[in-house]
């Protein structure tokens, strides 16, 4: 009762990164108010297969559905576990990741149990709350912070009356850690058909192709991304062969995947990948707070641009003031001078 | 089989295009920098539903939208297009909702609409990127949803197959109707605006949008089509508890705008020589290399 409860996504029998990250977070909020972390993982035949994947994350109970059906993944037999699920438990947060798969999950789950759910938080922290109007003060609230508003500003939200406080967070945002401390670590394996209908199963999966990941954005050392100020595709072409050379990988801006120079998953930021490199070299980025909210933990950022007050060079080690059409190419040049 | 279709669509400010001025000094929106626009991927659920409406004669598709009196523009530009009729939820009561306050309004009204097949709409807004009001409409309907669908392949028998994106790659789904399908961006784009449906609408309106001194005034008498329907929190029957501030579980507790955490950089310019001596500094840092 009342615990944080982390819902796990799987691919076949593997976990979902994203799930070990939000254990992670999750058993730091657990703890701080002093209560359980449980889990939930619902698949086929994954049964003795996702609870070494789960359980080191510092979980204290976790809940294991395995039926014919529940992989792959589809809307009403998930949310029916999570409803039915949740009104035994009445967990006071839930996370799930912001994948496909979360983002069509979590809001029929709040809508069945009218709770808020916030997509795509980038932290999350417990604190009190004051509400203005009612004059009502809430303690131990979680914190749902996230961009708003085109990433102009960052807004804090709160779900003072309805349980579970559920958000979701994109894979990359928070890191996984195994869990140092001692929890409980008990399994059960509810009966499916006791949370699902049989009328449920409705919507079939006729046909479906999963490629594993064509690039290692999340994980790359340096990254070379370009915004819109790159200016065309031939010359977004160029940061590939800058990133091939330093062996990096390369990423873009939402404007530059929207202007079509680049695939959607290359984009960082908060709708996009999070990632953490020591070297981050921005090309025509402007620098909108929610590309910025995907790339700031990077070590050393250079920022190449022709506006010397672009707001992305406040948070740069190297500003080049100049056009990418001229400086990648003499940073391609110029390495392969220097670095040989 | 004819088809009764519903799209949902948004007027949302155009947050992809945010220049310096969004902001005012003291920290609010400058919504007049913003201008309003049709949310991209509704225009992607649009091209869905006349594709389908084509696919079956019979069929109608009408444009759900909810906002101030000035979001009859989605409405118009839905008519432009080819759908056949529109509604427009405006009502102070509506205001300030949430996701989830907004999906009882919708959800109520589609209940008003009756007999839907179909409802179709954007996979998110690009002013929350929530992705929420799509799932939760078919929740409170009690219907099936398929999200980030790229196409409706057919819809036959009273299903409908759907190719949608998923994490790393694509599925084909089927799904009984009524469904609810929320059309991802790689979706094909909507076809323009046809210049004869232009011309036939485009002094139509929602009676909150006029001023009642248009010089064209007279046509509303002889032209039934050209007022749109405009709905208040009472026209849906909906309840007022559930709706705007009062129904929506969310609160924002605070807002605050960006203040970067500003490093010492140290600025070159583009020259050869600021640009190699930039190379042997991180070569020689072991920053790259």
């Amino acid at each position: 009762m009342n615990n944080v409860i982390v819902y796990c996504e799987i691919e076949g029998t593997t976990v979902a990164e994203v799930s070990q990250e939000l254990l992670t977070k999750g058993r730091k909020l657990a703890t701080e108010l002093g209560v359980d972390l449980d889990a939930v993982v619902a698949g086929t035949g994954i049964k003795g297969k996702v609870e070494e994947q789960i359980l080191p994350y510092g979980v204290d109970k976790l809940f294991v559905f395995d039926a014919e059906g529940l992989f792959p993944y589809t809307s009403a037999p998930h949310t029916d576990i999570l409803v039915n699920l949740f009104k035994e438990e009445n967990p006071q947060i839930c996370l799930m990741g912001a994948t496909v798969i979360g983002r069509d999950l979590g809001p029929r789950v709040s809508s069945s149990l009218t709770s808020g759910l916030t997509a795509d938080c980038t932290e999350l922290e417990i604190g009190d709350y004051d509400d203005v109007r009612t004059k009502q003060h809430y303690d131990n609230l979680l914190y749902q912070i996230r961009p708003a508003f085109g990433g102009n500003i960052v807004a804090t939200i709160v779900n003072p009356e309805h349980r579970p406080q559920m958000a979701t967070v994109r894979s990359g945002v928070m890191q996984k850690a195994l869990y140092e401390g001692k929890a409980k670590g008990e399994v059960v394996y509810p009966e499916v058909a006791k949370y699902v209908p049989e009328t449920d199963f409705v919507v079939k999966v006729l046909d479906r192709h999963v490629e594993a990941a064509k690039h290692n954005l999340k994980g790359a050392a340096i990254v070379v991304a370009g915004g819109y100020g790159v200016g065309s595709k031939e010359a977004f072409d160029q940061l590939f062969v800058l990133a091939k050379e330093l062996h990096g990988e390369v990423g873009a801006s939402r404007a530059a995947v929207d202007a079509g120079w680049v695939d959607h998953d290359r984009q960082v930021g908060q709708t996009g990948v999070t990632v953490h490199p020591k070297v981050y070299i921005a090309c025509g980025i402007s620098g909108q707070i929610q590309h910025i909210a995907g790339m700031q933990d990077a070590g050393i950022i250079i920022s190449i641009n022709t506006d010397p007050d672009a707001p992305i060079n406040k948070i740069a080690d190297y500003v080049i003031v100049g056009s990418v059409e001229e400086v990648v190419p003499k940073l391609i040049k110029y390495y392969k001078q220097n670095s040989k | 089989m004819s088809l009764n279709i519903v799209v949902l669509a948004k007027q949302v400010p155009d947050t992809r295009n945010v220049g310096k001025d969004a902001m005012k000094a003291d920290g609010t929106i400058n919504r007049a920098a913003l201008p309003a626009i049709f949310n991209p991927e509704d225009l992607n659920a649009l091209e869905q539903a006349l594709r389908l409406k084509e696919q079956h004669p019979g069929s109608t598709v009408g444009m759900l939208t909810m906002g101030l009196p000035s979001a009859g523009e989605i409405i118009r530009q839905g008519l432009y297009r080819g759908a056949d009729t529109g509604w427009l939820l405006t009502d102070r009561g509506f205001a300030g909702a949430d996701t989830l306050a907004t999906s009882y309004a919708l959800a109520t009204a589609i209940k008003k609409i009756g007999n839907v097949d179909i409802v179709i709409g954007g996979r998110q807004a690009i002013d929350g990127d929530t992705a929420q009001v799509g799932p939760q409409v078919a929740q409170k309907l009690g219907l099936n949803q398929v999200t980030y669908a790229e196409e409706i392949l057919k819809i036959e028998n009273g299903k409908a197959t759907i190719r949608r994106h998923i994490d790393g790659g694509v599925e084909t789904v089927e799904a009984p109707l009524p469904v609810v399908v929320t059309v991802n961006g790689s979706a094909a784009p909507c076809r323009p605006c046809n210049a004869k449906l232009v011309m036939k609408y485009k002094y139509a309106t929602c009676p909150m949008e006029r001023k009642g001194d248009e010089p064209w005034a007279d046509l509303y008498n002889e032209r039934p089509y050209l007022t749109l329907n405009q709905w208040s929190v009472a026209d849906i029957d909906a309840d007022p508890a559930q709706c705007g501030m009062s129904g929506s579980p969310t609160k924002v507790k605070n807002v605050v705008n960006i203040v970067f955490q500003a490093k010492e950089s140290k600025t070159l310019t583009g020259s050869d020589a600021d640009v190699e001596s930039l190379v042997q500094e991180l070569l020689n840092d072991k920053i790259i290399g």
